[in-house]
């Protein structure tokens, strides 16, 4: 009895040991790291391909500038970045990094006027508000334009990310294009110098001192503004409409002319009904995936996985507000993706 | 012909102890020599390329490669030394009370433990309390007296960092007013006097260079404070123009712009605020220790 007892045991811990035996020499472990605008994105899509194809993804959310260097230093099998690599960026590389666009997201204006449901803004009232050249809400300009409430007499509180964020590059790349005073004193870039306003720590810290400080405007993800169901800022675009950020306005802003490598800057769009103030987010990833000693299968891996993320897995991208690829964008993100090789060989 | 007495197990293993002693007291001094050389090595593009204008100048601009550290300077000695000013008064008190009048009971537990609670809690909770409950109190102040609303800032910042350091340099305090010999207290007693004078003449000359040192190590690490600062300081690189304007401290402009620094010159800028911050965090820890000892009162 007991010995038996004691076989049964055994056999069935062997047996368990078998088991977590195969599934660890079987399982292709992918290591991401970049941006964290589309971390919420990416965390549920990467939690389905596991439960799906039971591959486990590891992204960090550590920011683009991290996941370029990381990628650099072959640490991961793939970076992510709300901003493209600059030419001279990417020249300093000898296995050509590849862009890959998985869905785009809207920055959205929003502001703390109690009683006032929504704002139009120009470009020009934009860059006056952050360049802090336009300071008291009821200044003539801005209420020429929104005749359809009385607006105080409060100061202007413009508020920031502090951090360096793609989110700030979308929006200063916008008001690079909008007007030149910007262009040539500020500038775009994931930091920059601000010449007005106040800094919060990420999208929880803008939103925190925005929601506080009564006369404040500033810049967040379109998603974080939508769940602390703050005001959006409509705001003119090129066809002289005022659109407010939706996933309808940021698909169409991306109605434009591509490159053929998807590195563009969809700001300030000249497609009507656009939102102007959008842009995409990118997957990085080297051309020849045999660096640092990888195998095959890791590769082969990491380019299913990407083939995924612009095609099957655009089901997730609505739902959490962002905009999902158009058809002539996902043809050319696919092109990309099948020039990824492992040392020549096809994948 | 000298013969070895063969070592007896209790020698081997006590002479294996000292070694590893003395390894982990090593390999501490290596880490620290390591680090500085990592952080000089890291930032020597950025000290050839901005040469003094990195202390001096007062731009701090990641688009036009110019990089001045002289508002973050500014900002983290305001921030911390009004921290530390305000946090004085309350942690020396509390440190007396705690020390000397409350000797037992429930209230001495209740209070020693909250104190070492709120040393423990982490940074980023004090950020939020302080973003959401107490920069719109701040807020009113400011439209009372007639100065911009922002409610972030020096101010606000140095708030937070006296809460956070009050538990530190009280409990610091605490142990070095407990540790005053009994028998100097009842001699002083004998002597018939009051406990004002017993505290006034005999504990706190006994004790007063371990609470200095209590107030050093809290000023060191208000200098340091990254998360609630950089929630509250309203992270603006300019020279701060008053204690209600927003300003930047060297921790927090790391913090804030690590992540996503990807250009050579500008990572090594931020290598170069961390080799100073490294530097000055230092610098205290050794003058306050030189304090310390020319302070102690031989007994």
């Amino acid at each position: 009895m007991t010995f038996s007892n004691i076989t049964r045991g055994l056999l069935l811990g062997l047996s368990l040991l078998a088991v977590v035996g195969c599934n660890n020499s079987n399982t292709v472990n992918l290591q991401g790291a970049g941006a964290t605008f589309p971390y919420p994105l990416y965390s549920k899509m990467f939690d389905s391909y596991y439960k799906e194809f039971g591959i486990q993804i590891n992204y960090q959310a550590i920011g683009s500038g991290g996941g370029i260097r990381q990628l650099k230093n072959e640490t991961v099998d793939f970076g992510a970045s709300d901003a493209f690599m600059k030419d001279k960026a990417l020249k300093e590389s000898k296995n050509p990094i590849l862009h890959i666009p998985i869905c785009l997201g809207a920055v959205a204006i929003t502001y703390n006027l109690p009683g006032v449901d929504y704002l139009n803004l120009t470009p020009e009232l934009i860059s006056g508000i952050f360049l802090g050249t336009i300071k008291k809400w009821n200044d003539a300009k801005v209420q020429a334009i929104n005749s359809h409430v009385t607006l105080p007499n409060l100061p202007i509180v413009s508020v920031h990310r502090s951090e360096g964020s793609g989110t700030t590059f979308i929006f200063t790349d916008y008001l690079s294009k909008v007007s030149s005073k910007w262009l040539s004193g500020v500038g775009r870039g994931k930091s920059v110098n601000w010449p007005d306003g106040l800094g919060g720590k990420g999208n929880a810290g803008v939103a925190g001192i925005i929601q506080n400080t009564p006369g404040s405007i500033g810049y967040l993800g379109h998603v974080y503004a939508l769940q602390n169901k703050m005001p959006l800022v409509k705001v003119k675009n090129k066809d002289g409409q005022f659109v407010e950020p939706s996933i309808e306005a940021v698909s169409n802003a991306a109605n434009t002319k591509m490159p053929a490598d998807t590195r563009a800057s969809i700001t300030n769009t000249s497609a009507k009904n656009g939102y102007p103030i959008s842009g995409f987010t990118w997957i990085l990833a080297y051309q020849n995936q045999d660096f640092k000693g990888r195998s095959y299968e890791q590769a082969k891996a990491t380019k299913t996985l990407i083939e995924w993320m612009i095609t099957d897995a655009q089901r997730f991208v609505s739902p959490l507000h962002y905009a999902p690829l158009s058809e002539s964008v996902t043809k050319k993100a696919k092109t990309i993706v099948n020039s990824i090789h492992f040392a020549g060989k096809e994948l | 012909m000298p013969s070895h007495k063969p070592l007896a197990p209790i020698e081997v293993r006590s002479y294996l102890f000292k070694k590893i002693l003395l390894l982990s007291g090593i390999a501490s001094v290596l880490f620290l020599v390591g680090m500085f050389i990592t952080l000089v090595m890291q930032s020597s593009l950025a000290i050839q390329h901005m040469g003094a204008s990195f202390i001096f100048g007062s731009i701090w601009d990641p688009v036009k490669d110019i990089y001045g550290a002289l508002p973050f300077f500014l900002g983290t000695l305001i921030s911390a030394t009004l921290a530390l000013l305000i946090s004085i008064p309350f942690a020396f008190s509390l440190s007396i009370f705690l020390g000397e009048y409350l000797k037992e009971g429930i209230l001495k537990t209740v209070l020693n433990s909250t104190l070492d609670v709120l040393a423990g809690i982490p940074s980023v909770i004090y950020g939020f309390w302080g973003l959401f409950v107490m920069t719109p109190v701040i807020r009113n102040f400011e439209t009372a007296i007639g100065v911009t609303p922002h409610g972030v800032g020096i101010l606000s910042a140095s708030l937070i960092l006296a809460l956070m350091i009050i538990p530190y340099s009280a409990s610091i305090s605490r142990e070095v007013i407990a540790l005053v010999p009994q028998d100097l207290k009842e001699a002083t007693f004998s002597l018939g006097s009051t406990r004002f004078e017993l505290i006034s003449k005999v504990i706190l000359p006994y004790a007063k260079s371990g609470m200095f040192a209590g107030f050093l190590m809290s000023f060191g690490r208000a200098i340091s404070e990254t998360m609630a600062v950089t929630m509250l300081i309203g992270n603006s690189n300019k020279i701060p123009s008053s204690i209600f304007s927003p300003a930047n401290t060297l921790a927090s402009v790391i913090a804030n712009e690590f992540a996503e620094a990807s250009e050579a010159l500008y990572l090594s800028s931020l290598m170069q605020l961390a080799l100073v911050l490294f530097i000055i965090t230092t610098v205290f820890g050794f003058v306050g220790r030189w304090v310390i000892k020319r302070w102690v009162v031989p007994v």
